[in-house]
């Protein structure tokens, strides 16, 4: 039996694959809306640019973390190491004027940063999960131990005296970070395309069968430890990116792009957006950066406080519910006006009841979840109809 | 002329215990040859054993004439050598279609291109749509594959393996799990394979074997039994002893 | 140099004692609880206020530590822990990360950020002299509660009861099961007394270690080296990884102090490389 002799037979249900694959790959109406309220805010929003400018990075630093654990699977923990050796090497590389251009010391940073990753990968193939977080956890911390102790590096101090010349030559960085946030936005903007474009290839199509049942992907000729490394330099090259856009936007490379907390943050983007699709990291930055913002403002050095309670909250409850409820008990210490000693000790007692209480809630949001997702296919629905 | 698959002294030992022990077979091409035996004789374990996933303690395998002991399982699937599992391993989150288009593209080489859309390739969407048809899964082709009932992943199992183009062919209790109503159309996926295609069965349900083998090979303890046509196989009494734990008497 | 064998042998004894509830935890239900730290920081800050503040004796408040950490073990156990017991390794990273965080913060407002101290009582200040080597006296303390508490350790598990009980769960939670053991039951004592042992290294290292609101992030790293490095199977390997990392640490900081720090961190990525299970380990199911 060949494939030319059912072929008109089967012509409708070629047509229908094809037109699956093509439709898993077509820009749709919300993809072009984000993009389009993106390229808004550099004319909307001009006060607000050096933040946009942050959440534009740590998006690309998410999206990075987004093609190795939810494509691949690879667990890390020390995805912060990539991050910060793109913004050292960029930032050595201005103020030792080696390579002035910024768009060329940005791409020499990349290049740099997957090199790095590319070494690194062979450490993430073996072993579990556990094995995996440990091991990428140890690197960055080397990696931040070496920062430390070099004098290249500024050391304890950081990396100062970084002076960016102007991009492509003309456009020179602001005070107000509008140079910086176009910048930013246009380089997370090509990568992203670039990585749309890689997931959706017959490559990202493994990625995701290695991910899913790297057994079987072995058993039909797929060679994973090979897709593996390669993912992950990709991704180490992304993260360098967007650590060599940090230093050129600030002119500035400090020790903490090499934190623990780092890799614990991007890694909670990633969490609050959802993995898989690429828009999860990018949603997650925004939503993480909006609520740092606002936290850092009400209480500046303990907002971690607040992020770790989302982090148990959402992992006990889901992402949605589990956002709710620490929203609602930050919004309670906030409306009762409690200072922060009493709020602690509200919350951890709410934590616990929470704990004791949770085989009782669990069920209440599997119903509302439900009504939701039946509101939403009847309203789906009436719109059909209306369509007629 | 020669066999497309051989073993030779096949030896696997788990510390003490002796899974595999000198196991010689000889699988001629274009053969359907059955594997039976009682539950734990080490069916699998000579199937991970030929496939790579596990190493041998001692003895060698060609496969076309080619020594393939040491070649990662990968580079096996390459040469020729496919298999399905006894109980289904499948993507879960990817859809029928992606699943065949994924084993069609590995095997045209394009597995390594991020550049180029998955679908753009018409000759790979093609050749997907005509398996998925012929086992009877083009409608469910762009549905989850976990969602889907049993019956239909256990024939998308089969398909993956068929997708691959292998000369031999490892079947791990294809009828295994699945509803008695949806047992003929794997049955009838199985005979309908290419002739040209070598099988290597592994069965307990003797109608199947006794059906589909040209040739059984009985294993019991990890070791080769009883050879031969099934005629001889199904008269031996020391074969019935094995089964069923005693003389049966007339 | 005996010295400073001494003081490695303290730290690492230390980091024994603080880490064997790591092990004994992921060994036993599988779970991954990057939270430990806090712990052993609990047990810190308990015994400073019990000392400092309300000024009871140094050696009384050890106990102390020990039981009131261990009480909170028990309740965040029975609360929050059970939930995730049977989620993935990231889901269970994810959320001892938010508890640490927590607990950072909320230690850091109510304590103060700076450094504390517990005063020692004079009698453990200073040195003695053995054999012509000088030995600190605080250190020497360490070593013999640590070795005690290690023995008592190995004797309760190779010859108690519950000891049985524990190898056999973790040694496969189901088939224990199957026998009848309260793998629950067993699980919950081993975790109080796992977290009471971290209060009650987290007590003894404030004076050499430091105790900061920082303290389970700074040390996070560690207790899971040893946990990884020394395997979960046994009270050996974390034992001889401790001894191995203390020893490497003090030796690293005091004759090549620009790179003390790094050589604990590469002796963990070249032993994961080598046995990702662990240098003394069979290799775990997942």
């Amino acid at each position: 039996m060949s494939v030319t002799g059912q072929h008109s037979d089967l012509a409708p249900l070629v047509e229908r694959g094809r037109a699956s694959f093509a439709a898993r790959a077509r820009w749709n109406v919300l993809e072009v809306a984000f993009w389009l309220a993106a390229l808004a805010t550099v004319f909307l929003l001009p006060s607000k640019h050096l933040i946009l400018t942050e959440i534009a990075i740590l998006a690309l630093f998410a999206l990075s973390l987004d093609l190795i654990l939810g494509y691949a699977g690879i667990v890390s923990l020390g995805h912060a190491a990539f991050f910060g050796f793109g913004a050292y090497v960029a930032g050595i590389l201005a103020k030792y004027g080696i390579i002035k251009e910024p768009v060329l010391a940005l791409l020499a940073s990349g290049i740099a940063a997957a090199g790095l990753g590319f070494v690194t990968s062979f450490l993430v193939l073996r072993g579990s999960d556990l094995t995996r977080l440990m091991v990428t956890l140890g690197v960055a911390l080397v990696l931040r131990e070496i920062a430390n102790q070099l004098e290249i590096t500024g050391g304890a101090d950081g990396l100062q005296g970084v002076v960016m010349e102007p991009v492509l030559g003309h456009f020179a960085f602001d005070i107000f970070g509008k140079t910086a946030y176009v910048y930013s936005l246009i380089v997370l903007f090509v990568l992203f395309v670039i990585a749309r474009r890689i997931v959706n290839s017959p490559f990202g199509l493994s990625l995701r069968s290695v991910r899913g049942n790297s057994l079987r992907a072995s058993a039909i000729g797929i060679h994973v430890n090979g897709r593996l490394v390669a993912v992950y330099t990709i991704a180490a090259a992304y993260a360098g990116v967007a650590g060599a856009l940090l230093t050129q936007a600030t002119q500035f490379a400090s020790l903490s792009v090499l934190d623990f907390e780092r890799s614990a943050d991007v890694m909670l983007m990633l969490i609050i957006g959802g993995t898989g699709y690429l828009y999860g990291g990018m949603i997650g930055a925004v939503l993480f950066k909006v609520v740092q913002d606002y936290l850092a403002n009400v209480t500046p050095q303990y907002w971690h406080f607040w992020l770790g309670l989302m982090l148990v909250m959402m992992i006990m409850f889901g992402r949605v519910y589990g956002a709710i409820i620490a929203a609602a008990i930050f919004g309670i210490c906030t409306i009762l006006k409690l200072g922060f000693m009493h709020s602690i000790i509200f919350t951890v007692a709410l934590v616990l009841v929470m704990g004791i209480a949770r085989p009782h809630i669990l069920p209440i949001t599997a119903k509302i979840t439900e009504h939701a997702n039946a509101l939403q296919r009847s309203v789906r629905a009436r719109f059909a109809r209306k369509g007629e | 002329m020669p066999p497309v698959l051989e073993t030779k002294g096949l030896d696997k030992h788990f510390g003490g215990i002796v899974a595999t022990d000198n196991v010689s077979l000889a699988v001629e091409k274009g053969a359907r040859h059955a594997l039976i035996g009682p539950n734990g004789a080490g069916k699998t374990t000579i199937i991970n054993l030929l496939t790579g996933v596990l190493r041998p303690t001692a003895g060698t395998i060609f496969l076309e004439g080619r020594d393939i002991t040491n070649l990662e399982p990968h580079k096996r699937v390459r040469l020729g050598i496919a298999r399905t599992f006894q109980i289904n391993q499948l993507f879960a989150d990817l859809t029928p279609l992606e699943t065949i288009g994924l084993a069609v593209s590995e095997r045209m080489e394009l597995g390594r291109q991020w550049w180029r859309l998955t679908g753009s390739k018409s000759i790979v969407v093609e050749e997907s749509v005509d398996i998925l048809s012929r086992f009877n899964l083009a409608d469910v082709m762009s549905e989850r594959t976990g969602t889907l009932p049993y019956g239909k992943q256990r024939l998308l199992e089969i398909a993956l393996a068929i997708a691959c183009r292998p000369h031999v062919l490892l079947l791990d209790e294809p009828a295994a799990g699945v509803p008695e109503a949806e047992r003929h159309g794997i049955l009838d996926a199985v005979a309908a394979l290419p002739s040209d295609v070598t099988v290597l069965l592994i069965e307990h349900d003797m109608d199947i074997v006794f059906s589909f083998a040209d040739r059984i090979s009985v294993l019991v303890n990890g070791a080769l039994f009883v050879e031969g046509a099934p005629e001889e196989v199904a008269t031996d009494p020391r074969v019935k002893a094995v089964y069923l734990g005693e003389e049966a008497h007339a | 140099m005996l010295t400073i064998l001494f003081d490695g042998i303290a730290y690492g004894m230390l980091l024994f004692v603080v880490a064997c509830g790591l092990a004994v935890t992921l060994g036993l239900m599988n779970f991954v609880n990057l939270a430990h730290g806090a712990f052993a920081m609990a047990g810190g800050y308990i015994t400073v206020i019990l000392v400092n503040r309300l000024g009871l004796p140094f050696l009384a408040s050890l106990p102390l530590a020990f039981v009131l950490t261990a009480a909170i073990g028990v309740v965040l156990e029975r609360t929050l822990y059970v939930h995730v017991y049977a989620r993935t390794h990231l889901e269970q990273v994810l959320f001892t990360i938010g508890l640490v965080f927590m607990s950072v913060a909320a230690v850091d407002y109510v304590m103060g950020s700076q450094q504390q101290f517990v005063s020692i009582p004079s009698y453990l200040q200073g040195q003695i002299n053995l054999f012509g080597i000088g030995i600190g006296r605080y250190r020497l303390l360490i070593i013999v509660i640590c070795g005690l508490l290690t023995i008592a350790l190995q004797f309760s598990l190779a010859k108690t009861r519950f000891g049985s009980r524990l190898r056999a769960a973790v040694d496969d939670a189901r088939v224990a099961r199957g026998l009848g053991i309260n793998v629950n039951a067993v699980f919950a004592v081993t975790f109080a007394v796992g977290s009471g042992l971290a209060g009650l290294g987290g007590a003894l290292g404030a004076e050499i270690i430091g105790l900061d609101p920082n303290f389970p992030l700074k040390f996070m790293i560690y207790f899971l080296i040893v946990v990884t490095v020394g395997g979960t199977s046994s009270i050996t390997g974390p034992f001889i990884a401790s001894l191995v990392l203390g020893i490497g640490d003090v030796f690293g900081k005091y004759y090549v102090p620009q790179f003390g720090a790094f050589i604990i961190y590469i002796i963990m990525i070249v032993v994961l490389i080598w046995r990702p299970q662990g240098l003394f380990s069979r290799a775990v199911a997942k």
